[in-house]
């Protein structure tokens, strides 16, 4: 709208334009998108979902702040170097299938057991969860940094 | 067995396939660049009834992630593509920086 205005002579409408909604909504449909993203990244395994796509939608909610707000304000909201969360992300989705040898059982065996928890009952552990954390920190991290390399603005 | 109901979606979905064809057109043609933006919003739409239609044709609850995954996409991408065409620039450095 700003441009539109500029077109048709409205120099001063500059200083009121603001994204009110936008960023308003920005901050309830980010908190909306990284849920459901964690959902899916816990919902792998059996059912659609998993690490690649839930990193890609946590991704996805990081663009939508990004778009709403500047550069500036994210790196204030989310104080982290995305290049070490790539880093993080590879060594646990290497370094998890690798332990497998000290085992003694081949590459990629995963161990599971079930434990009993006082409130929620039979829950079901899978060493699975942290090959998989690897794979969401990495896709995550990577996709956020593509894109914001390929869309930034030019000066 | 085939129901009335399985007639009714497969129909449904035929119309859905001429109604992306249309939005296709658009989206090629389209004389602006804000008419293909519409129409990529639009065609997001389709497909995520286009899916539902599906998931009620094969009985199944898994496709449900699916719409509710391409929803969120097409959101962005129609926000985006909205901040584009106004601003001219998707991600800003600094917003009280540069006017």
């Amino acid at each position: 709208m700003k441009q539109t205005l500029k077109k048709t002579g409205h120099d001063k409408a500059d200083r009121q334009m603001n994204d009110v909604f936008l960023q308003f909504t920005a901050k309830l449909v980010f908190l909306i998108v990284i849920m459901f993203s964690f959902n899916l990244f816990f919902a792998g395994h059996y059912t659609p979902g998993g690490g690649f796509v839930g990193g890609l939608l946590a991704a996805a909610a990081l663009i939508l702040l990004l778009i709403a707000y500047d550069k500036k304000t994210l790196q204030r909201m989310v104080p982290i170097d995305f290049r070490l969360i790539i880093t993080s992300g590879l060594t646990f989705a290497v370094g998890l299938p690798t332990l497998s040898f000290l085992f003694g059982t081949p590459f990629f065996t995963h161990q599971h057991t079930h434990i009993e928890i006082p409130v929620f009952g039979d829950v079901a552990l899978h060493s699975a969860v942290l090959f998989d954390l690897g794979v969401f920190l990495t896709v995550a991290a990577t996709a956020l940094l593509i894109i914001v390399l390929v869309g930034e603005a030019e000066n | 067995m085939t129901t009335f109901l399985d007639i009714i979606i497969i129909i449904s979905i035929i119309i859905l396939a001429f109604a992306m064809l249309g939005m296709i057109y658009r989206m090629v043609k389209g004389p602006s660049l804000h008419d293909k933006v519409v129409a990529l919003d639009a065609l997001g739409i389709l497909l995520m009834a286009m899916i539902a239609l599906m998931a009620m044709t094969l009985r199944t609850t898994y496709l449900l992630v699916v719409i509710l995954l391409i929803g969120i996409l097409a959101y962005i991408a129609t926000i985006a593509f909205a901040k584009y065409l106004e601003k001219g620039v998707i991600f800003e450095n600094d917003r009280h920086d540069n006017d």
